[in-house]
């Protein structure tokens, strides 16, 4: 995939604490190819949010990365001065976080929110009014001009959120992060939510890493996915495939246990029994082998390898390196 | 928010008069003829029997209610008993001095305190933040007449840097901010750290909230971040609490005054209470206190009307 | 509370606050017995003399030796302070509580007549009353219990209107329990942390307020010893020596300091919202 906007690879990310180094991610590989929409699926605890913070680096300041790289546009990430960085935000990377309410900010008018994160642009404050008018526009918020004076709380959950997705694509980055933006809506804002982004992102023509835990939402929205686990990385491939034919126990129990998939009405809903391991003192071995019901000897002790198939569907399992699996 | 502010005026109001009243009843209420206690040893049978008139003494109580409450909306806050002039004369034209007093000393506690106070919030736990944090909590406590008098005794008397005494010349305005240096600041010096206290407080809470986060996220140059939007913020709960703070500043006025022989409305209670001239003292008392309550009022208004999230839900 | 106590000693600032509170309490309250002098004799051939062997202090302009006035104020100090805060407390929880849990009326009552004392500046209150039944230092104690009371009244009071309507209120109000135990039981043991702390923030403040009105001649009378006395005389002599001002600065400054530091610390300890360790 060299047509990728963003390319990370071995990426780590540990934080010192008072118990010793997190690693609370380790040698991460992903791609999010030009044009295209990529999930990333995991329950808490999983590194979605220390992947977020490590591409635009506003990282706490006990994190530190032993290693890899985040290739945007050419460039290192890693390797810019906050200044570069800086400039990179909001311009060519944008990011939607969860909770619109307290993402935007209570005291200043929406309108003068959306004028503020033009800073860079030489234009006049009038056409920097209508950029944000016409944004508002292609969101659907009604009569969007006299609304550019209003404050967020004046809208609802659902239109708050839209607003903060004008305020990301004004720019038309090349890049948008979405921090799991429906996950504080209910289900039909989610649809529309959903449906939105799908058309801006035609539009535009940008890159969007969605990061979700809501299966059915990665499925429908995006064209890869990848899956991780207290973080690593543990599949990724197209969502057909990965969906389809999930190569990893993980993803296995994760399609298993969502709600939607169960067919028939049941008093109990299946989980994964067990919980994330320790991230301070790692276990030896495969990170998921003390929840995983198809576990092998070799899963104790031996790091599973990255295997992949020419569709692009890649897992680190063990079972998946047993002949006869693909 | 019309309906708030009626509300909030209103209650303002009933405060000022119920304080009034308490007044009156603290004057009532000790033992002997009132109008003889507030005249005090200079009382003549003539002035007894006038002021008992003015008063209506010999009327039921409710009635003498009225007549206070009456004299007061006309302005008339009693006599002088030494001088025979009107006690509001009198206490306005001292006024004047206490309120630039106070606030040169606002001035001087925001103009270090808030900076302070920020610095300390972007720079925690270094040397600098530790020393204002344990200066600022020294700062509140000490007396203000403590400081009042050392400032008296350091920079005055012993460095003669500052004049100890009075207002200076009228009509001169450098001679005037010379004699109002050390008293301002002895009654700011304990406000620079209750506001760097607060402004610290407020831009670390301000700081770590979202919508700073988003702003970050958005690439905006960090001094827009800090300056426009989270100190804006964070110096908000400064407004309000100066409008509470009046109470204290106007007490801390009262020492600096009396400390430094400044006129104004404090030296007045002074001289007047070892005078012996007691409607000096009422009257100026009332005024202070309905300076209190006016200034507690718009700060509460004033904050309501900062925050768009109040305004619009009143 | 020996627990409390035990936490104290980690916390720099709240030990020396300790120190310095133990010191000057303990000095005060021996000053009997380490005083080297008679705190109001007269020594006029000794007068305005500084510090020395014999005079830790100095004297002031009657000969009296500064440093056994210093020890005999904090007597006046203490006993201003406990007297003061205590009865507040008292009046402040019972008034409290009868807002709480009386009828609407007589909370609304009782709640504007706290406004309207606190609607009043301090100091200028106290000079109003002083005028009018002149000064002594029980008036200075009956001003200050009268300012104090809302501060503690109003926290009380608010914890038992939420306590009022909590379920399992109603439902022992049902098995008959009375108001006097349903205070005393569920009310009483949530106010009193806060109500400590708050007492104990409030003692620097009522010392000061005493020592600021025998400064100013409105408390205690002459010749008893109060720091705010001795200011007082430091002032008049502000030109000849500096020595009264700094003995009776001195102790009323640590003093404060100390119990702010203490009530800040104990604060930091007691206050769940600002633990951070659990």
């Amino acid at each position: 995939m060299n047509d990728a906007v963003l390319t990370v690879r071995d990426l780590s990310v540990h934080y010192h604490t008072d118990r010793g180094e997190l690693k609370a991610m380790r040698r991460v590989n992903m791609d999010v190819p030009g044009g295209s929409i990529v999930g990333v699926v995991g329950e808490s605890g999983c590194g979605k949010s220390t992947l977020i913070s490590s591409i635009i680096r506003l990282l706490a300041s006990n994190a530190i990365i032993p290693g890899g790289s985040i290739t945007f546009e050419g460039r290192d990430l890693l390797k810019l001065s906050q200044d570069e960085m800086r400039r990179l935000r909001g311009d060519r990377i944008s990011i939607v976080f969860q909770d619109p309410m307290s993402t935007l900010n209570p005291v200043l008018s929406i309108g003068r929110q959306m004028v503020d994160i033009q800073y860079r642009s030489r234009a006049s404050r009038a056409d920097k009014s209508k950029l944000a008018t016409e944004m508002l526009a292609s969101v659907g918020i009604s009569d969007p001009a006299s609304r550019l004076k209003q404050f967020p709380h004046e809208f609802s959950g659902g239109m708050q959120q839209r607003i903060s997705i004008a305020m990301a694509l004004q720019a038309e980055p090349a890049l948008l992060i979405a921090d799991e933006p429906t996950t504080a809506l209910d289900a039909t804002l989610e649809v529309q939510i959903i449906h939105l982004l799908k058309k801006l992102q035609t539009d535009i023509g940008c890159s969007i890493l969605f990061i979700s835990h809501h299966l059915g939402v990665i499925a429908e929205l995006c064209d890869y996915v990848v899956v991780m686990y207290a973080g690593e990385v543990v599949e990724e491939g197209t969502t057909r495939d990965v969906f389809h034919n999930p190569a990893h126990p993980y993803t296995e129990s994760l399609l298993r246990c969502d709600p939607a998939s169960i067919a028939t009405k049941t008093r109990s809903l299946p989980t994964i029994p067990g919980e994330i391991p320790d991230l301070v003192t790692l276990p030896q071995g495969c990170i998921f082998k003390n929840r995983c019901e198809h576990v092998m000897t070799q899963c104790e002790n031996l790091v599973p390898e990255w295997i992949g198939s020419h569709s692009g569907h890649f897992v680190s399992c063990h079972r998946a390196a047993k002949p006869g699996n693909d | 928010m019309l309906f708030y502010l009626i509300k909030r005026l209103a209650l303002g109001v009933v405060i000022v008069m119920l304080a009034v009243t308490l007044l009156f009843c603290m004057i009532h209420l000790v033992p002997g003829d009132p109008a003889r206690i507030l005249l005090g040893p200079r009382a003549t049978p003539e002035l007894i029997a006038s002021m008992s008139a003015r008063m209506g003494l010999d009327q039921p109580l409710p009635i003498q209610i009225l007549l206070f409450f009456g004299n007061l909306f006309r302005g008339d806050l009693g006599m002088d008993v030494i001088t025979n002039r009107p006690v509001a004369d009198m206490v306005f034209g001292q006024l004047p001095y206490t309120l630039w007093l106070i606030f040169t000393a606002i001035g001087f506690a925001m103009v270090i305190g808030i900076p302070l106070g920020c610095y300390s919030a972007l720079h925690r736990n270094t040397l600098i933040d530790r020393v204002t944090g344990v200066l600022s909590v020294a700062c509140i406590t000490v007396p203000a007449f403590v400081v009042a008098l050392y400032s008296l005794l350091i920079f005055a008397v012993t460095l003669n840097w500052f004049p100890a005494v009075g207002a200076g010349e009228k009509g001169d305005f450098w001679d005037q901010a010379r004699h109002i240096v050390l008293p301002a600041l002895a009654i700011g010096l304990s406000w620079i750290g209750y506001l760097a206290r607060l402004v610290r407080a407020s831009m670390l809470e301000v700081m770590s909230e979202n919508h700073i986060r988003t702003a970050r996220a958005y690439g905006l140059p960090e001094r827009v971040v800090v300056f426009r939007y989270a100190l804006k913020l964070a110096v908000l709960p400064t407004v309000t609490v100066i409008g509470v703070g009046m109470g204290f500043l106007l007490s801390a006025a009262l020492f600096t005054e009396i400390v430094f022989a400044r006129p104004g409305i404090g030296k007045l209670i002074f001289d007047s209470i070892t005078t012996r001239n007691y409607p000096v003292v009422m009257g100026s008392v009332l005024v202070s206190t309905v300076l209190f309550v006016i200034s507690t009022t718009l700060s509460d208004l004033v904050n309501a009307w900062l925050d768009p999230r109040i305004r619009s839900s009143l | 509370m020996i627990d409390i106590l035990r936490r104290i000693t980690h916390e720099p600032l709240g030990m020396i606050g300790l120190v310095l509170v133990v010191l000057i309490v303990i000095s005060a309250l021996l000053a009997g017995v380490i005083a080297p002098y008679d705190p109001i004799e007269l020594r006029i051939v000794d007068r305005l003399q500084g510090p020395s062997a014999s005079h830790l202090l100095g004297t002031d302009q009657l000969g009296r030796d500064l440093f056994s006035r210093v020890l005999y104020g904090g007597q006046v100090a203490l006993k201003v302070a406990l007297i003061s805060i205590g009865a507040a407390l008292g009046v402040g929880v019972l008034f409290g509580m009868i807002a709480g849990f009386g009828p609407r009326w007589l909370d609304n009552i009782i709640m504007l007549f706290f406004d309207t004392i606190r609607s009043f500046p301090t100091v200028m209150f106290a000079l109003a009353t002083v005028a009018l039944v002149g000064p002594s230092l029980e008036t200075v104690i009956a001003v200050i219990v009268v300012t104090t009371i809302p501060n503690y009244g109003r926290v009380v009071r608010t914890q038992t209107l939420s306590i009022r309507t909590n379920e399992f209120i109603k439902a022992e109000r049902a098995m008959g329990a009375s108001m006097v135990r349903i205070l005393g039981v569920h009310v009483l043991p949530n106010v009193i942390g806060p109500l400590m702390i708050l007492a104990s923030m409030d003692i620097p403040t009522v010392i000061a307020l005493e020592a600021g009105l025998s400064f100013l001649g409105m408390g205690v009378k002459p010749p008893t010893p109060s720091w705010g006395s001795i200011l007082n005389d430091g002032y008049t002599l502000i030109r000849n020596t500096p020595w009264p001002i700094i003995a009776g600065s001195i102790p009323l400054v640590l003093i404060t300091l100390g119990f702010t530091f203490l009530g800040e610390s104990l604060r930091d300890l007691i206050d769940p919202k600002l633990r951070r360790n659990i």
